[in-house]
């Protein structure tokens, strides 16, 4: 697992634009201000990363559009959605995750073995990957 | 996975914010992957084996473990 400088300095030196579509509600979401905060330290880091925030009750459509049923999540985006998206507020692991999400993103590469990437590029079927995670 | 393949989505779900996905899951240790609502990777795996029970997975019914049982891999 890198460090946090290093994940830091990767940031830094970003070169593709990342954009973080944060979900929030107003009322009833604990960890949503946590989560948010996290997010505009995450994206102080690099002027590539840039947030949008919608609310999951007024801005139904990019709810819809994103696929968001909970709340705080955030989608991680580069040239188009790229169906990353991380629900609760993203500490410690977690956090290390979102970083390498968005350096990935950035790069445009999957970061899979040339095995795996043919193996993956067969599939024709929407499929839904969910990993429960805590953040130690 | 997500990148490689425009018909797959990926979230990370922290479990302590969901209790009702964690109870409707069954997570009881972390990671545990869901694939497509039905199959289930326990624990980190190998690349390999990821893309393999991912796959598998698509063909829900049979070849999906039961929830407590895992096909194959360490915890």
């Amino acid at each position: 697992m890198r460090s946090p400088a290093d994940l830091e300095a990767a940031l830094a030196g970003l070169t593709s634009p990342v954009k973080l579509v944060f979900f929030t509600q107003t009322f009833g979401c604990e960890t949503c201000l946590p989560a948010r905060q996290i997010v505009n330290r995450v994206a102080a880091l690099s002027d590539q990363i840039t947030v949008e925030e919608y609310n999951l009750v007024i801005d139904k459509e990019q709810a819809e559009a994103y696929g968001i049923q909970r709340v705080p999540a955030i989608a991680v985006v580069g040239a188009a959605d790229t169906g990353i998206r991380f629900y609760g507020a993203p500490d410690g692991h977690e956090l290390v995750s979102l970083v390498e999400s968005i350096l990935l993103v950035a790069s445009g590469e999957p970061g899979l073995s040339d095995e795996s990437r043919v193996r993956v590029a067969d599939v024709d079927q929407p499929i839904e990957i969910q990993v429960f995670v805590t953040p130690t | 996975m997500a990148l490689a393949n425009e018909h797959i989505t990926a979230a990370a779900v922290a479990a302590a914010e969901y209790p009702d996905l964690v109870r409707q899951y069954q997570v009881t240790g972390v990671p545990k992957t869901i694939i497509n609502e039905t199959g289930e990777i326990l624990g980190a795996v190998p690349e390999a084996a990821f893309v393999s029970q991912m796959i598998a997975a698509l063909g829900a019914g049979s070849e999906t473990p039961r929830p407590g049982e895992t096909n194959d891999g360490p915890a």
